[in-house]
């Protein structure tokens, strides 16, 4: 499984991927705003998940799923948004506009890997 | 600013906290902040906006907040720098992210995470908004949540 994270924290980045690493995921390529991401997506397709941040500088993670999703060559690229934002009507804006999953930080690493269908 | 708004701030601090750092918070009294000054060493500062506005903070003295961020990454940071500065600013964005969810009312935006950095570091607010300030103890020190928020 290859995944793209996407947060502007390194602090989180650096969390995550070591939960990602512990659950046997390896193959992961970083990203630290929905631009960056954009890029890395294009250039490192196949990706299998993307872990999008919401609230990042430069392109939010909102803006990044919606531009993933008018592209129908990502059409199999699963998202899940892993952000803070925690109320109910972000997760339904987020899964409306194309989001598979949705995961609000602070989360333990059991939570990552449901949500990431492991 | 209602007072009971402050409990939110604190249960999401306390979760965030035991999730995170796996550390139990004890809380303090809440007071309020006469003077906009503190005596800790670095604070994460979110700003809130929407139907009401205003700043979470959270602060700590710089021996803590190196644990803290040490204990988040799994490897000991030594130095104030971009490691520590980033990694309490998500602290304090994912504390503000969580309380949201109590405070529905208000339909909160939070902004992206400030750092300020310094001993004696000033955190100022709108004139005439209260800062009501909570102090917190687990068993890697002490440190401070503070909240002002104009409510209409």
């Amino acid at each position: 499984m290859k995944i793209l994270l996407v947060d502007d924290s390194a602090t989180m980045r650096r969390i995550q991927k070591t939960q990602l690493n512990n659950l046997g995921i390896k193959d992961i390529v970083e990203a630290e705003n929905g631009d960056d991401a954009l890029d890395k997506l294009y250039s490192n397709m196949p990706v299998d998940v993307i872990l999008m941040d919401w609230n990042m500088p430069v392109m939010d993670g909102m803006t990044c799923l919606k531009k993933v999703r008018e592209n129908a060559s990502y059409k199999n690229v699963k998202i899940v948004m892993c952000t803070s934002e925690s109320e109910k009507n972000k997760v339904i804006e987020a899964i409306k506009a194309g989001a598979n999953n949705y995961i609000v930080k602070p989360f333990a690493p059991e939570a990552l890997k449901e949500k990431l269908g492991l | 600013m209602d007072v009971t708004y402050i409990n939110p701030f604190i249960r999401a601090t306390v979760e965030t906290f035991k999730t995170m750092l796996n550390l139990d918070l004890a809380t303090g009294t809440p007071m309020l902040k006469k003077d906009a000054r503190h005596s800790y060493d670095i604070s994460g500062v979110i700003g809130l906006s929407g139907e009401a506005q205003g700043i979470i903070s959270i602060s700590f003295p710089k021996v803590m907040a190196l644990k803290i961020v040490s204990t988040l990454l799994g490897e000991e940071i030594k130095i104030v720098g971009s490691e520590l500065t980033d990694g309490i600013g998500e602290l304090a964005n994912i504390i503000a992210g969580n309380t949201k969810q109590y405070l529905t009312q208000f339909k909160l935006s939070i902004s992206l995470p400030n750092v300020v950095v310094g001993s004696g570091h000033r955190i100022e607010v709108q004139t005439g908004v209260p800062t009501i300030i909570v102090p917190l103890k687990s068993s890697l020190g002490e440190f401070a949540m503070e909240v002002a928020l104009k409510t209409r």
